[in-house]
């Protein structure tokens, strides 16, 4: 727990070693200040995407890591895909968990990959050279669109394909993110025949959390865009509207790793972590860090290592 | 340069300057935020600041409130009231309000009371003698003399406030700001670099009109001595802005 | 307050984080800019100049300038440098103005004095000019220092570590205390720096405290850098 931290610190030593460097040469090149970061081949920076859960699968990463003589930087939530990938890109991070059926589109919108066999499959040859994802998970957490019981009821919609034929304005609410999707609005429209001019979009910056939830109870949206594992769809008993035509991807959970940084031990560790982890224990984590406990991802992952004699 | 570009010509791109996203709503959202703001800060404010300047009493409090309004952080601000007043996205104005006055207010409240405190304390009493009442001092001498001043202290709240609603988005509002959280996480830079541009814009244009205002406030009696002390007048009455979002 | 105390650790460490991604910006902005101001304050033509482009830089949105320093800079996107450069800009433009003001507020009497008794202009800026602007720096520095602190916690958007973690973390699980204490601790930093500053002030300008004049011109300008 102590050095899965360090990365922070890290970030604020390195803050003063810049301006000990700015001072130093007092025409100030920025550049000069950018080797001092990369950090010895060995360690393996991590980072998290935007939101809770992905942050607490990056804390097991980094403390299995750890437990294996493996240097770690953990870098904590960077924010969302677009950016997370250009920062494994361009080596500010060498790990990240994330989720293979939208990592699948972000790579190859094209892919007529439905299964989670096959989206794994096909997300293995779009990895592009220097990237490459490790076992997935049987985890599963995904977007899914919710609505309130009362809706559902009043509207008979149970499924996707049913908000092609009722006559109400569809008020969406998702992360600011979802509008570019290919699962969001659009895909309603391409897949399910949602006339467009019927969707409203409400971008809410919470990854589908509390507010999310509230503007859904409240009716400011009647659609909401909430991940598979967030408790509050069970405690709110939001109907998930099913998804025949597989608009939403089966999502995975898996490493998605720099290359260079892959050696038979890490592959190890991480593969083994993805051998435990399920769709409960995402539910059961998330439960106890936007619960009353309010568990932070260090002390879950420590937890959840434990429970599973992992290390 | 080319970003630049590219971001020039979404701007022009007729098909954004229609719709709820289009760039005509979101400048009015946006100036709607500014003004409602303004309007209530500048209430609170310059009254505060006009009590504290014309009797001197609570002159400790200017520099006092100032500073530890400064030091609150605008974006934990927002999303603690957001958070606290429990009503999800539906009142997200209530909140977004509140943080854009709490900046607003430190500089009108210092514009008003240093505007007062400028007045030559020998015209306040050549004032008195002449038999007016405090009311009458207050606005026949204080605040004519002081305006200048108080809209430099208005000049420098707007800047800070267009340039600072934009972290309304951040709580599913709408604005300007929303080009900007809305790109972010798809790393879309040249949208990004739209909001920033049209912000600067909407605010050089209001601060523009501003500037015209306050020249226009100026007493024609004060503005014939000033143009000898030309140098200080213009230091002293352009703002200086702070913490921006 | 449970929440705090079992998490003390973190916080205590994204305080640090907080603390040092401050430091730079507050620095490189105030001895950037003295001289700027100066030159504005020295040469009547670059003084339009200077003020213009620094109100100009102080009207973009702080978190547009972040997310675009990676393509101005070269830098890696979670490179502390983004946040460090676009907080020393706007330390810059906050801090010109008040050294403009400043410099401007040394009495030229005594500045001819100064070149009369043999001063040249290097020296006479030091021993003369910048000991006499020094107390209305000083506030103009405090200012820099609180809302540099404030700005930090920007840096939570775009995955820069420091106590604005606890704004984008307690908003997404709809956790008020966490923010609270984000709120708490940024401003806990900002008055220690301030102390900090009004001490250190102290000790290199004690002639601030002995002379009345000076004093009330320090308060003064610390309101006109608020505002006017």
């Amino acid at each position: 727990m102590f050095t899965s931290r360090r990365g922070r610190i890290a970030a604020g030593v390195f803050a003063a070693g810049a301006v000990l460097t700015l001072a130093a040469c007092s025409s100030g090149d920025p550049l000069a200040a950018d080797e001092s970061e990369s950090s010895g081949s060995e360690t393996i920076a991590i980072g998290a995407a935007g939101f809770a859960e992905s942050e607490i699968i990056a804390e097991i990463y980094a403390q299995a890591l750890e437990a294996n003589d493996i240097s770690v930087d953990f870098k904590g939530q960077i924010g969302q895909r677009d950016v997370y990938i250009e920062a494994l890109n361009d080596g500010s991070i060498d790990l990240i968990p994330d989720y293979s059926g939208n990592l699948l589109q972000f790579f190859d919108d094209s892919s007529d990959a439905k299964s989670s066999d096959e989206v794994f499959a096909a997300l293995q040859d779009a990895v592009p050279d220097g990237l490459e994802v490790l076992d997935q998970s049987k985890a599963e957490d995904k977007d899914s669109y919710n609505v309130t019981k009362e809706f559902s009821e009043t509207n008979g919609v149970t499924s996707l394909a049913d908000l092609a034929g009722i006559d109400v304005p569809l008020i969406v609410g998702g992360n600011p993110e979802l509008a570019e999707r290919p699962y969001g609005p659009k895909g309603l429209t391409e897949v399910y025949g949602v006339d467009a001019a019927r969707i409203t979009f409400v971008p809410v910056s919470d990854s589908g959390g509390p507010l999310t939830t509230g503007a859904l109870l409240d009716g400011t949206v009647n659609i909401a865009d909430i991940f598979s594992t967030t408790p509050s769809i069970e405690e709110n008993g939001f109907v998930t509207l099913e998804d025949p035509e597989n608009l939403i991807l089966p999502q995975n959970v898996l490493p998605l790793i720099n290359s260079d940084k892959v050696t038979d031990k890490v592959k190890e560790v991480l593969n083994s972590i993805s051998a435990e982890l399920t769709t409960e224990d995402l539910i059961e984590l998330n439960a106890r860090n936007q619960g009353d406990e309010k568990a932070e991802p260090a002390a879950l992952a420590e937890d959840w290592l434990a429970e599973k004699d992992l290390f | 340069m080319n970003l630049f570009a590219d971001a020039i010509g979404w701007i022009l791109d007729p098909s954004h300057w229609t719709g709820p996203d289009g760039i005509p709503n979101r400048i009015l959202e946006h100036l709607g935020y500014t003004t409602i703001t303004v309007l209530i800060a500048t209430a609170i404010a310059v009254t505060l600041g006009l009590y504290i300047g014309h009797t001197g009493r609570l002159r400790g409090l200017v520099v006092g409130v100032t500073g530890a309004l400064r030091a609150l952080p605008t974006l934990g601000l927002l999303v603690y009231l957001a958070v606290l007043f429990g009503l999800g996205i539906r009142f997200a104005l209530l909140p977004t309000i509140i943080v854009l006055v709490v900046l607003a207010i430190p500089p009108l409240l210092a514009g008003a009371y240093s505007g007062v405190q400028s007045v030559d304390g020998r015209t306040v009493d050549a004032a008195r003698s002449m038999g007016m009442t405090e009311w009458q001092i207050l606005w026949k001498v204080e605040v004519p003399l002081a305006l200048p001043l108080i809209i430099g202290g208005i000049r420098s709240a707007v800047l800070q406030v267009v340039a600072t609603a934009t972290v309304a988005a951040y709580i599913s509002l709408g604005g300007l700001g929303r080009y900007i959280i809305d790109a972010l996480p798809v790393r879309d830079y040249t949208k990004v670099l739209v909001g920033a541009l049209l912000v600067t814009i909407l605010a050089l244009v209001l601060d523009g009109i501003l500037i015209f205002c306050q020249r226009l406030t100026i007493p024609a009696g004060v503005r014939a001595i000033q143009i000898s002390s030309r140098e200080r007048s213009t230091s002293r009455s352009t703002p200086a802005v702070s913490s921006a979002a | 307050m449970t929440w705090v105390l079992a998490n003390l650790e973190q916080i205590w460490e994204l305080t640090v984080a907080h603390i040092l991604l401050s430091i730079a910006p507050i620095l490189l902005g105030f001895v950037l800019a003295v001289p700027i101001g100066w030159f504005a304050h020295r040469f009547r033509v670059s003084r339009g100049v200077v003020l213009t482009v620094c109100g100009l830089l102080y009207t973009i949105p702080s978190l547009a300038l972040i997310v675009a320093m990676p393509t101005i800079l070269g830098t890696k996107i979670l490179d502390p440098l983004n946040l460090i450069v676009t907080l020393t800009l706007y330390a810059i433009a906050l801090m010109v103005r008040t050294a403009t003001d400043a410099f401007d507020a040394v009495s030229k009497d005594v500045i001819q004095s100064s070149t009369a008794v043999g001063f040249g202009a290097w020296r006479r800026f030091w021993q003369v000019e910048l000991p006499l602007a020094g107390p209305v720096l000083l506030a103009g520095l405090r200012v820099v220092s609180t809302s540099t602190v404030s700005l930090v916690t920007l840096g939570a958007l775009v995955g820069m570590s420091g106590l604005g973690y606890l704004f984008t973390n307690g908003y997404q699980r709809n956790f008020p205390t966490e923010i609270l204490t984000g709120i708490v601790g940024t401003v806990l930093i900002a008055v220690v720096f301030d102390v900090l500053l009004v001490l250190i002030g102290r000790m290199l300008l004690p002639w601030a405290r002995v002379d009345e004049a000076a004093r009330r011109g320090a308060g003064s300008a610390r309101v006109k850098a608020v505002a006017a």
